[in-house]
């Protein structure tokens, strides 16, 4: 995104622009950049949200390192991290390097049902996936039953270890379809005769994907690793319906202690505090990928 | 050359995972409409009882939700559309300074979940007294539907030919006029992707309308269900029926679009 001449909008300069920037501007300051401002001044204050706050100073960022809840609730966001990013991501690369070398009929078909998950409100995924990681009626522990590995059946969501990949593997259901819709259609954008040339020199599906394939689709790569780490991180509905955080705090993450903190304990300077450090986190994130993707040739 | 062998590894393994994702949504269908008196587990199947649907419409309220959600995303998807199409233009048909730094804000703005922004948004608009109104779940949603949209819109209005608005300029046309009857109408597609994402996102929203309202009146589709689940824990088929009727809009929205919306979506992603 540089500055150079035919990056540049055409037309003469016009200050009729920002006229028509006018309406977005105001509407984008009131109601998101205006209460992030004033996120970060509560977030300074110890508040109940009742009686008058005390200033706090940077102690609520403090306590982000030193209470070990929050640091606890940080730690499952990165091992969501990969449940709802990396791993989504690699199936769609598989997917994607699979297309590459295949002339597949009804591509357009998967890409419609592989999609679809996408499309579902997460309440409903939440609540669907509930019903699937059952102890009792849930299809889970029945198809283990019918398969002879009924031993393995158990409490998903109710088990301290288990609770969180859980909630990480509804994660990638839902965001694999659409790092694989990314990456193929970035696929079907390589011109052929790079994988011509591959084959010529007698490279294999193996040599192939990551001498051609994975380095055309650093763009696509970018994107889709940006899109699921945001969900990652700012993942509230799918632990508020199935897990409310527990068992314990197994499963908390810091959106859920934003929403705990602000509105069911009282703590509402720290909760301001949370949602500040995970808004820097997002952003450090995305400029690191994105940073990554623009430079180099291995991801 | 692809092997016949590598063909027919590319199908099963797209086979199975199309499997992964359509299994759990046959499942829930079939489980809301098995029968509600019978031995229910999940995504078995013991013949269609459909009146489920009827029990749960009434039990969990879900006419009031549907028309409160319906009349959040409507608002949040029009107003946010016009001035996402306005702004759009400006960055990317138009010269002026600032531009750049003014896009990187609605850039990072992208970014900003609504997380950040949940408690001075709930604790000020208590104080103004706009909490339990649709203005507190519009309102805010506006905002960060802009900054997707003006994004989309700037990635979209970058990609039309600039004789075709300096040839409507020379012709004398206002920059309105460019807008609306020349450059508009090659648009659709773009606009299209647009309101169905922003649909989709406007009416899937939770933490917000969890947060800000508590009058059951206001209560959008999902926020009712997961107070409906809350009173129906033990009830598999109602809740399942439940369930599909708060994702079937737009999960009905996304079928009969697809087509358009998957196209139009590729093309935009990747551009910046």
């Amino acid at each position: 995104m540089s500055a150079a001449a035919p990056e540049r909008p055409p037309g003469e300069p016009r200050l009729v622009g920002y006229l028509y920037l006018l309406p977005a501007l105001v509407a984008f300051t009131a109601f998101v950049l205006v209460p992030l401002g004033r996120s970060v001044w509560l977030s300074l204050y110890e508040w109940d949200g009742v009686t008058p706050g005390t200033w706090a100073g940077l102690d609520n960022y403090g306590e982000l390192v030193s209470e070990e809840a929050l640091r606890a609730a940080f730690l499952h966001a990165l091992v969501l991290l990969f449940f709802y990013a990396l791993l989504p991501v690699a199936i769609g690369l598989l997917l994607a390097g699979l297309v590459a070398r295949a002339r597949v009929r009804g591509l357009a078909l998967f890409r419609t049902v592989l999609f679809l998950p996408q499309v579902i409100a997460l309440v409903v995924v939440a609540v669907m996936w509930r019903m699937i990681y059952d102890p009792g009626s849930g299809a889970l522990n029945e198809v283990l039953r019918a398969v002879g590995l009924g031993s393995l059946a158990q409490s998903w969501l109710g088990d301290f270890d288990l609770a969180l990949p859980a909630v990480g593997l509804v994660g990638t259901w839902v965001w694999f379809g659409l790092a694989m819709v990314l990456l193929v259609a970035g696929v079907q954008k390589i011109p052929e005769s790079l994988y011509d040339a591959a084959r010529v020199d007698g490279a294999g599906m193996v040599r192939e994907f990551f001498a051609v394939t994975l380095p055309a689709l650093r763009g696509e790569i970018a994107v889709a690793l940006t899109l699921t780490t945001i969900a990652a991180l700012r993942n509230f509905d799918l632990i508020y319906i199935t897990t409310k955080g527990g068992p314990g705090d197994a499963t908390s993450v810091p959106a859920f202690q934003v929403y705990d903190r602000a509105f069911q304990t009282g703590e509402v300077g720290s909760a301001a505090a949370i949602g500040i450090a995970l808004t820097a986190i997002i952003f450090s994130f995305s400029f690191v990928i994105n940073r990554t993707a623009e430079r180099g040739y291995a991801l | 050359m692809t092997s016949r062998r590598e063909l027919s590894l590319t199908y099963v393994v797209l086979g199975a995972f199309s499997l992964f994702a359509l299994a759990p949504v046959v499942g829930i269908v079939l489980t809301a409409l098995q029968d509600p008196d019978g031995l229910a587990t999940f995504g078995s199947f013991d013949g269609l009882h459909p009146s489920n649907f009827v029990d749960a419409w009434r039990d969990g309220n879900f006419g009031p939700y549907l028309r409160s959600s319906v009349i959040v995303t409507v608002a949040v998807v029009v107003v946010a559309s016009v001035l996402s199409i306005l702004a759009g233009y400006a960055f990317g048909l138009m010269r002026f300074r600032g531009s750049q730094v003014l896009f990187y804000v609605v850039l990072l703005g992208l970014m900003i979940p609504t997380e950040a922004i949940v408690v001075p948004l709930y604790y000020d608009y208590r104080d103004l007294g706009l909490t339990d109104t649709y203005w507190a779940l519009i309102l805010p949603q506006i905002g960060t539907s802009v900054a997707f949209g003006t994004f989309w819109m700037r990635a979209y209005f970058r990609t039309v030919p600039r004789s075709l608005v300096e040839a409507a300029r020379i012709d004398g046309a206002s920059s309105w006029f460019t807008l609306w009857r020349v450059v508009l109408p090659l648009a659709r597609p773009a606009i299209l992707t647009m309101t169905v994402l922003l649909s989709m996102w406007t009416w899937n929203e939770f933490l917000l309308a969890l947060v800000m309202v508590t009058d059951e009146g206001l209560r959008t589709a999902p926020l009712g269900l997961s107070f409906f689940q809350g009173r129906n824990q033990t009830d598999l088929t109602l809740l399942a029926a439940g369930a599909v009727i708060v994702a079937t809009p737009i999960v009905l929205l996304y079928v009969f679009l697809q087509r358009h919306f998957i196209r139009g979506m590729l093309s935009g992603a990747v551009k910046g």
